[in-house]
């Protein structure tokens, strides 16, 4: 049996089952996010209005039996945030779920009539609107343990914090965690803010009883899984007690510091001197001296083998959030001066519990710090933002806003934006080629949509050096490209580490790819692949008014030096434009 | 004689278990001496060294070190 669309109309409370479409049937996750925004959506809409969606789709392989890692799940539409097609996509319990529902995407359009709120429950028999209005006012925390009290089967919960009942531009969505905590985040983008405005708090997906993921070749998927598997268990970064396992994304804090390019103090800078106190490293020491539920190697959904997550603990041990990621800890930490993890880790709390980015409040609370409505270094009241959020103060929600309506309420020209949306944990100065994906990528400012540290840092996929400008428009375009497609599989991005250096595991992730769809792809076609996805959503742009003007750094970048290397942005123009000269309208 | 500092981090503090995060140790090396020398010299696992930043720039295995230099040892990393 085929795969279905399930959509799910709030104008009229109707539901429909429908054969996914021929023109879709070869997308699943960004792909497939993205197609059906590119098809169904005006990109001249207002975000928060009736005419835009809420698509999600698990990716090619999510669901299919141990695929490694690929428990991906994709939210796309239009951002409020940044005006741009968006695509979000978080690990949790919701992608393996709704794919062995035999779900290829939900898509949540349409405005309630009345003004009242929903729960969504999704099971094998259809779908049931039930009245949300118990959970509202609440965080994601509370949102997550109630419905796993009410509902069996320990359901997947989709959900928004009160920042997106208030349909604040840096909601995200939430998916719960196999503790069923409100760690894992569609963050990016404001997607949350969309789904409050279709009068939804929550969706529960129990997958009880579904019919699975069909599998079209077996033999060939075994064959791409065991390479993959293989090649993620080898590699330094992604095997078991590697970089990732054993400190986290967070692994990055001191390199990237001792690489000049960790910014600080609201892009002031490019070393912070309190990195070590907030690393990786100091983490790991943390869960080990604290003990109780803290823990490194920590899964966020099933079936992942790198398990780059963690569970940070509070003084006595018990869990006090999940995850403290790289970008979260930069960018509540160094972004702010700082130095102080039980903070960081309150903070990514109060995030996770309202439902906003954590990338963007970070920066939003540089901006309030840069203003002199905060001290940079004040830990107390960067804390007390989220107060303001939760209470839905007018300061507060400026906040939620994020950084360009705060730099504007508080007349800051130091903005460091691309498209509306804040730059994450990479200074573009000092390492150029990510500069060069903030620039151009179809979502905004973004570090996953064409992570060029690889090679710039890491020394993985070759090696490049940071300062230069040369070449890196084709590098960043080959990775946004290698991105669109990995966004697409289901699987996580950090895949991309091993399989850049270990070709017999790139070569199984497309073969996977193949086995599970029946679809004709080789390890050669992934960029081509990936390049269509990023047509489709550079066309989506460009029809929202999007021009190449747009495909630029913040201008004081261009004329502030920025220490230890006392560099300027210096990449041209005409260089960004070549990263998508090649798109065309058919 | 020169000295040098060094720092390692993630997985290769495992090999200089002395030194707290991002601290870093003086070394005293005779002129001349290459970044993949005194790899060596800390017993750093040529295999776990994926990268070498030396004074904040992206360095190669081959380079000689200059007095004063501080030189990073870095495994496998990436993530965010």
């Amino acid at each position: 049996m085929g795969k279905k669309i399930l959509r799910i109309n709030m104008s009229d409370m109707q539901t429909s089952y429908e054969d996914v479409p021929e023109k879709w049937a070869r997308w699943a996750g960004r792909g497939l996010t993205s197609a059906i925004t590119y098809d169904e959506v005006d990109p001249t809409c207002h975000p928060l209005g009736p005419n835009n969606k809420v698509v999600i789709a698990p990716g090619w392989v999510t669901g299919s039996p141990a695929a490694p890692s690929s428990g991906r799940t994709s939210f796309g539409g239009k951002s409020p945030l940044t005006g741009t097609i968006k695509e979000a996509n978080s690990g949790g319990l919701s992608g393996q779920k709704i794919a062995k529902l035999g779900l290829a995407a939900i898509i949540l359009e349409g405005v309630p009539k009345k003004d009242k709120w929903y729960t969504l429950v999704i099971n094998k028999d259809g779908v049931e609107f039930e009245d949300a209005s118990g959970l509202i006012g609440k965080g994601m925390y509370d949102v997550d343990e109630i419905l796993w009290e009410q509902y069996p089967n320990e359901p997947a919960v989709i959900g928004i914090g009160q920042a997106g009942e208030m349909k604040l531009s840096n909601a995200g969505i939430s998916v719960n965690d196999p503790e069923n905590k409100p760690g894992r985040y569609a963050g990016r983008g404001g997607m949350g803010a969309v789904m409050g405005a279709r009068g939804v708090k929550a969706i529960v997906v129990d997958d009880t009883d579904g019919p699975g993921v069909d599998i079209a070749d077996a033999d060939l998927f075994k064959q791409g899984r065991r390479k993959l598997t293989k090649a993620i268990g080898k590699h330094d970064l992604t095997k078991k007690d590697g970089g990732l396992n054993a400190f986290g994304t967070n692994v990055l804090m001191n390199i990237i510091n001792e690489a000049g390019g960790l910014p600080t103090r609201n892009f002031s800078a490019g070393q912070f001197e309190g990195a070590a106190l907030n690393s990786g490293e100091k983490v790991a020491e943390i869960v080990e001296e604290r003990g109780g539920e803290g823990m490194t190697g920590h899964s966020c959904h099933p079936g992942c083998i790198i398990q780059c997550s963690n569970i940070y603990p509070d003084e006595d041990g018990s869990a006090l959030v999940s995850c403290l990621e790289y970008e979260t800890a930069w960018a509540l930490g160094a972004n702010c001066g700082i130095d102080d993890l039980d903070y960081i880790a309150k903070m990514t709390r109060e995030c996770n519990d309202l439902g906003v980015d954590t990338i963007e409040a970070g920066n939003t609370i540089a901006i309030a710090m840069e203003a002199g409505v905060l001290e940079f270094g004040d830990k107390e009241g960067a804390l007390k933002t989220f107060d303001e959020i939760r209470e839905g103060t007018p300061l507060g929600r400026i906040y939620g806003q994020g950084v360009e309506a705060t730099a504007k309420a508080f007349g800051v020209h130091r903005v460091p934006t691309v498209k509306g949306q804040s730059m994450p944990a990479y200074e573009p100065r000092a390492i150029k080629g990510i500069g060069v994906t903030y620039a151009t990528t179809t979502m905004g400012a973004d570090h996953t949509s064409g992570y060029t540290i690889a090679p710039e840092i890491a020394g993985v996929g070759g090696k490049v050096d940071p300062l230069a400008d040369e070449d890196k428009d084709a590098l960043s375009l080959t990775f946004q490209a290698a991105t669109a497609f990995i966004d697409s599989t289901g699987y996580c991005l950090f895949i991309a580490f091993p399989i850049l250096d270990i070709e017999e595991g790139w070569a199984g992730m497309a073969e996977s790819v193949a086995g599970v769809t029946g679809l004709d792809i080789t390890g050669d076609d992934v960029i081509e692949i990936g390049k269509e996805v990023l047509k489709m959503e550079r066309l989506f742009n460009k029809a929202a008014g999007f021009t190449p003007a747009d495909d630029r750094l913040p201008e004081f970048m261009r004329y502030e030096e920025l220490p230890p290397h006392n560099v300027k942005w210096t990449m041209a123009d005409e260089d960004l434009d070549e990263v998508y000269a090649w798109v065309q309208e058919d | 004689m020169i000295e040098v500092n060094v720092v390692v981090f993630a997985t290769l503090r495992r090999y200089l278990p002395d030194l707290g995060i991002g601290e870093e140790k003086a070394i005293k090396i005779e002129q001349g001496t290459t970044l993949t020398e005194i790899r060596d010299m800390l017993n750093l696992p040529e295999e776990e060294v994926k990268v070498i930043v030396r004074n904040n720039l992206q360095a190669e295995a081959g380079d000689v070190a200059q007095d004063g230099d501080r030189i990073a040892y870095i495994p496998a990393v990436a993530g965010g």
